[in-house]
């Protein structure tokens, strides 16, 4: 089995470790580390049988992503202060939301940048706020400028000067040119104030999903800013994953869908997902929803209410999230390039597209 | 057709994948005392890889890759494949490696007692620790001190000792031709040779040393000695550490009680004798 298989078969059944050899401890370790997803492999099996060489690589990126988190979390209050004078509590996406909102996939879930959606329209006042507390252009090219405020989903990364950490501002979910548009209007208001109430988390009980080791006590106090709503935090983890291109990390958002679907799932006795089901059209997700299902479904075990077998193209996917030698090493070219043209291909019309790639292709 | 290799270096373990035989023959040899990976696991992985196919066989070159890269780097042309495989190996740790405190400093022991030598390339710490490590000390590393978060221990990581430019005639002309790798010539770096730590130095990598004196040496300066307070050695440890900042409050106490318990003093010379003799000169001073 190729480790890529193994890496999958541990998330969705961590006993399967056990009868892993060294050989095949070590190819692992390296395909969870480029995947991003060591730690959340560390989380996972712990408690089954690790070989004695082997814990101490494990324990320490348990430890990793722990402080990362803490550094992570320190970075929204960062933004949060940033933003209070005017009036904005920003609305925390991706890795930094699921820490922040105690969710399972936070344990040892790897968090880079500080990803933060805020309102289209004070896009400038936030700029200037950011820009007051000390973020600054990571490259200043007014090519890029433009592009990202005419086209994109987001301004270009900003870097605080001292901390050294990067921020992502999003004005909406999707690129402004992209086929799909899930309507970020919509979900802003319909965002819930930190910490969350307890319609989001009372169904939380360990004992009962002892799969899953996330504690609750350890929710952590990020009063101030926001995250998305239940149903929005599963789209924008699926909008995220499928119409947004290269599926580089494919697998660990993958993994971020399958856990949060599985909580919500299991806290409202799967009500959530059929609700969750009749909201996807309101954003124009139904589609893509449907099959980070189906793919998730047959990687991760079972969803309520996913039926469908995969389809041809759902089997590309597979072969491109798994597309990596027992090395670590990246394989399948062609695979690759075809999603990378794909990502493009669904972010902006085919003219625009050849302006772009030249105007890129002359500054190179 | 792939070739590799695995070792270990103190605590950590290494597998290193080649597209060529070259580079993994070469590791092999320098490596040949070296133990393999406890239980067969290695927690690290090192390729050296074609960015095409066909640039293994026309002009071959080699790009670095691994769990932990840097983008953009710049490959190496297959003669400098051992700098290829030493660079990827100490990428991995300066970047992935949590379970110590990473020091960029070379480090020699004597009687369960340590000597780190922080300063930055060109400053002789290598050259220094390599010498001293032919003499009467034992070498622990030339690259990076690992400062265990616990114990305070430092743990021994004797890789190939990678001398540069003027320095290689200095060592060469001490020790043995079998213990010296090839000779790199032009590298980013200039000119290199790898020596290969002394006998002892692998054969007691498992025992680590308590960390007793922090040299802060200047190459080229003016002859002298100048104490170093423990603000100005806590800023420049943190300068000199890669993994400082990830370890977060762990790393910082470590750090902290380093500054505070072992004595830190700057030392100008202008020849590797007066270099290890003002250290050997320090040491009597410290004697208990």
């Amino acid at each position: 089995m190729s480790a890529m298989r193994t890496l999958v078969a541990a998330l969705r059944d961590p006993a399967s470790v056990a009868t892993l050899d060294r050989d095949a401890w070590t190819a692992l370790v390296s395909v969870a580390r480029a995947e991003a997803l060591l730690a959340t492999l560390a989380h996972r099996v712990e408690g089954q049988p690790v070989p004695p060489e082997v814990e101490p690589t494990l324990a320490a990126a348990r430890r990793d992503a722990a402080q990362a988190q803490v550094a992570a979390l320190w970075e929204a209050e960062m933004a949060r202060r940033a933003l209070a004078p005017l009036g904005i509590e920003p609305i925390l996406l991706k890795g930094t939301a699921y820490a922040a909102a105690g969710l399972p996939n936070a344990a040892g879930r790897q968090i880079g940048d500080l990803d933060i959606l805020v309102p289209r329209d004070r896009l400038d006042s936030v700029e200037a706020a950011l820009f007051e507390a000390g973020w600054e252009w990571v490259k200043d090219d007014p090519y890029d400028q433009s592009y990202y405020r005419r086209w994109m989903h987001e301004l270009p990364p900003l870097i605080h000067k001292t901390r050294d950490r990067m921020i992502d501002v999003h004005h909406t979910i999707l690129p402004l040119t992209a086929r799909v548009r899930p309507d970020a209007a919509a979900m802003i208001n319909d965002a819930h104030a930190l910490p969350l109430p307890q319609s989001f988390v009372n169904l939380y009980e360990p004992e009962d999903y002892p799969e899953v080791p996330a504690d609750p006590s350890v929710v952590p106090p990020v009063a101030g800013c926001r995250v998305l709503g239940r149903f929005d935090i599963v789209h924008h983890c699926v909008a995220h994953l499928m119409a947004d291109g290269e599926l580089d990390g494919g697998l660990r958002n993958l993994w971020d869908f399958h856990c949060l679907v599985r909580e919500m799932e299991r806290r409202t006795n799967g009500k959530y997902v059929k609700d969750l089901l009749g909201d996807t059209g309101r954003h124009g997700l139904h589609q893509p929803f449907a099959r980070t299902a189906r793919l998730a479904h047959h990687l991760f075990g079972p969803l309520m209410y996913v039926r469908e077998p995969l389809t041809l193209a759902d089997r590309l996917f597979l072969r491109r999230l798994l597309a990596r030698d027992d090395w670590g090493k990246p394989t399948r070219p062609l695979t690759r390039l075809a999603f990378t043209i794909r990502g493009h291909w669904m972010r902006m019309p085919p003219l625009m597209l050849a302006r772009h790639l030249w105007t890129k292709w002359r500054k190179r | 057709m792939s070739h590799n290799h695995a070792l270990r270096i103190g605590p950590v373990s290494f597998r290193i994948r080649s597209d060529w035989a070259a580079p993994i023959d070469t590791l092999r040899r320098l490596y040949a005392g070296y133990p393999r990976p406890a239980g067969a696991f290695a927690d690290a992985t090192v390729r050296l890889e074609a960015n095409r196919f066909w640039r293994r066989f026309i002009r071959p070159s080699v790009h670095i890759g691994g769990d932990w890269t840097i983008p953009d780097a710049l490959p190496l042309p297959l003669a400098q494949g051992l700098l290829a495989a030493e660079m990827g190996m100490n990428l991995q740790v300066a970047l992935g490696w949590r379970r110590h405190l990473l020091i960029h400093a070379s480090a020699v022991e004597r009687d369960g007692r340590a000597v780190m030598m922080i300063g930055a390339s060109g400053s002789g710490k290598s050259t220094l620790a390599a010498l001293l490590g032919e003499g009467d000390w034992r070498l622990l590393g030339d690259e990076f001190a690992l400062l265990g978060l616990d114990d305070g221990m430092l743990a021994p990581f004797p890789r190939l000792v990678s001398l540069k430019n003027a320095a290689i005639a200095e060592v060469e002309r001490r020790v043995p031709a079998d213990r010296m790798g090839p000779l790199l010539k032009g590298t980013p770096k200039g000119d290199i040779r790898h020596l290969v730590p002394r006998a002892d130095a692998v054969a007691r990598m498992e025992e680590g040393a308590r960390p007793a004196l922090m040299l802060f040496p200047e190459f080229g300066a003016t002859a002298g000695v100048r104490g170093v307070g423990a603000a100005e050695a806590f800023v420049r440890l943190t300068e000199s550490s890669t993994n400082y900042v990830a370890l977060g409050e762990p790393g910082f106490a470590a750090m902290m009680n380093l500054v505070r318990s072992v004595p830190a003093v700057a030392i100008g010379y202008g020849s590797s004798e007066e270099g290890m003799a003002a250290v050997e000169a320090l040491w009597a001073e410290l004697a208990p």
